[in-house]
């Protein structure tokens, strides 16, 4: 903040130097006037990174330090000790670890199929420019602006066997009875009861993407194509497809990042349960870090999260970038 | 769209693309509906078989939602009659109107933090991405992707260290500590929306100004701060509907005095479980707000969101 402060001063002060600027020749005037390009670039850098040092890195680098430890952060006074890789040898040798990477695996893979399947769909329609598409593509956004937990929570309500609204209506479709099954509380049912919610939270993110990439399809591509007498059928799978590849796929980097790291949203639907079917790789983490305790063991469990995050990030980006070069 | 192209969908392929996306709207409100309509319902009403459409609209969840309530003996009932009309509401019970409840708290809490973290987002991130967009930074790209890549960590390995550290610095359970938390979190998106924007604006302008014997802090705030108006308010949007809904640093973080409203709404008990109007109508209170946003500055945030996923 010190740096952002001279700048400031530096402003108030310079206006008899503008004065005799204006009278200088430009080249030389930008060399006097204030401060350097250079000195303003770190100021108006500096104080974001150094939020981000001190409120990103530094965490970081000291949960990678915990890790290492036998630290348990309810008990401030027991002596800590270093246990070198224990803590990484534990987790990934735990087969109860491993089911958690499942249930994230299996709500990572349907959620991505259904929302990349509906959202395209829906952005090829709306792209069919009816009227009064721009106020119907906002209302179908409307559940990806708002908070996760509460919404989260109401489909609880939802959910309810007997007197939920969700049950109904399928038992309605279906002729079931509506409290012959529970969304949540059913092993085979609960996985896929946060796959619903998600898709219909966050569905509205890929179509606003994939809309984008249709939009940026210049038209004369097509007209070219109507030329050469090309297909309907064969202009989609030879100019729309390719040309939206990238922004699907970038969609898919988007919500697999977000839902590898999703916690507000299934917390407060299932709780990970029934038994551990929905209890996604944070939810366990927190289990570990706020109610066991564990913090060492779950420092270790965060870092291993976190480079397998970005490690898949990064060899997924790398594989976008080959596919906008072409 | 008078003149005839090959490009322009028939009316057969708009009105059947335009029904199947009202369908869709229409099945996705579902849920928000039902949201606003159990806040009107009586406790009974809410948890009836088969659910109610129709109903005999109240305002008891929203008094449940904003009182306190204690059971009291008949002699002091009948003693004092209600005053006011959620006294009334409350006495069908046998309760009296104890006090008013968190939710006024946590709701105000909320409101604090999320602008507040948004305006600190905004001042730094719109500096920083000036000085990205315009100036020659050694390792520009490396820097942007390092801020980029802070968004991955899942927010509980983050929020172990940060809960020590915060324990630490006295910063736990305050407004000022969850103000700097989400700045850091948001900044990240801030600067690349933001970077996008001011990407957009042509150097000309700048360099006119410039030559004109402005100087670089000059040429900034007078030059690419208005052009740059629309991008800005935008990305403040999005930061502040981030910290409005954030849930998982405020569970771990917060417990009283800067809890915001997301951990405290799923909370509200009533008799026997959860009191499933007053959450309803928690929820409405809370999430009208960005409703009315999203819905009336449609055109800067959509831009906004794809925006910030798609630069070329």
């Amino acid at each position: 903040m010190g740096h952002l402060a001279t700048g400031k001063l530096c402003l108030m002060t310079e206006t008899p130097i503008t004065r005799a600027a204006a009278a200088t020749p430009p080249t030389v005037a930008r060399k006097i006037k204030g401060l350097s390009d250079r000195a303003i670039a770190w100021t108006f850098v500096g104080p974001t990174i150094f939020l981000l040092l001190a409120i990103n890195i530094f965490p970081l680098i000291w949960t990678i330090n915990l890790s290492f430890t036998n630290f348990r952060a309810n008990r401030l006074n027991r002596e800590v000790e270093y246990v070198g890789f224990r803590n990484y040898e534990r987790i990934l040798t735990d087969s109860d670890i491993w089911l958690n990477m499942q249930a994230t695996a299996h709500f990572l893979f349907w959620t991505i199929v259904l929302q990349v399947l509906i959202g395209f769909t829906l952005a090829y329609l709306i792209n069919k420019k009816f009227k009064g598409n721009d106020l119907w593509t906002t209302i179908i956004v409307l559940p990806m602006m708002l908070s996760p937990a509460v919404v989260g929570n109401f489909w609880k309500f939802l959910y309810q066997p007997q007197i939920g609204l969700f049950n109904y209506i399928v038992a309605f479709f279906t002729g079931k009875d509506p409290s012959s099954f529970e969304m949540l509380g059913s092993v085979d049912l609960a996985p896929w009861s946060i796959v619903i919610v998600d898709t219909w939270m966050w569905t509205p993110f890929v179509m606003l993407i994939c809309l984008a990439g249709l939009r940026s399809i210049p038209d004369y591509i097509y007209e070219a194509a109507e030329v050469d007498r090309a297909s309907k059928l064969r202009q989609f799978f030879t100019i729309t497809i390719p040309m939206i590849l990238p922004f699907l796929m970038l969609a898919v980097l988007f919500r697999g990042i977000e839902n590898f790291k999703m916690f507000d949203l299934v917390v407060q639907l299932t709780g990970g349960g029934p038994g551990s079917t929905t209890e996604l790789t944070s939810i366990n983490l927190k289990r570990e870090a706020f109610e066991k305790w564990r913090t060492g063991y779950a420092s270790a469990y965060a870092i291993i999260l976190f480079v397998t995050v970005f490690g898949l990030a990064s060899i997924y980006v790398k594989a976008l970038n080959k596919v906008k070069e072409r | 769209m008078s003149s005839f192209s090959v490009t322009e969908p028939s009316k057969r392929s708009k009105w059947f693309a335009g029904s199947l996306v009202i369908l869709y709207a229409l099945i996705t409100m579902i849920p928000l509906a039902w949201i606003m309509l159990t806040g009107f319902k009586s406790p009974a009403d809410a948890i009836s078989y088969p659910p109610k459409v129709f109903f005999e609209p109240t305002l008891e969840g929203y008094v449940n939602l904003f009182t306190t309530r204690t059971r009291q003996t008949d002699e002091f009932l009948a003693a004092n009659p209600p005053e006011t009309w959620y006294e009334e509401i409350v006495r069908q019970y046998d309760m009296v109107i104890a006090g008013p409840s968190k939710f006024g708290e946590r709701f105000l809490n909320s409101v604090i933090i999320g602008f507040g973290s948004t305006f600190l987002s905004i001042f730094l991130g719109t500096l920083a991405a000036y000085a990205f967009s315009r100036f020659k930074i050694p390792l520009a790209d490396d820097l942007l992707f390092f801020i980029l890549s802070t968004r991955m960590m899942p927010p509980i390995a983050v929020a172990i260290p940060i809960f020590l550290m915060y324990r630490q610095l006295g910063l736990s359970d305050t407004h000022l500590g969850m103000i700097l938390l989400y700045t850091a979190v948001n900044i990240s998106l801030a600067v690349w929306l933001l970077k996008g924007f001011i990407d957009e604006i042509p150097r000309e302008y700048e360099e006119a100004a410039l030559i004109d014997g402005y100087t670089r802090f000059q040429a900034f705030y007078k030059v690419v701060l208005p052009q740059a108006a629309t991008g800005i308010a935008s990305t403040a949007i999005f930061c502040l509907i981030f910290a409005w809904n954030e849930y998982a640093f405020a569970v771990l973080l917060t417990s009283g005095t800067a809890q915001t409203a997301p951990p405290f709404i799923p909370t509200i008990i009533g008799v026997g479980g959860l009191d499933w109007p007053a959450v309803a109508a928690g929820a409405t209170i809370f999430l009208l707000p960005v409703m009315i946003f999203t819905v009336a500055l449609r055109k800067h945030l959509l831009r906004g969101i794809t925006f910030g996923a798609v630069r070329k």
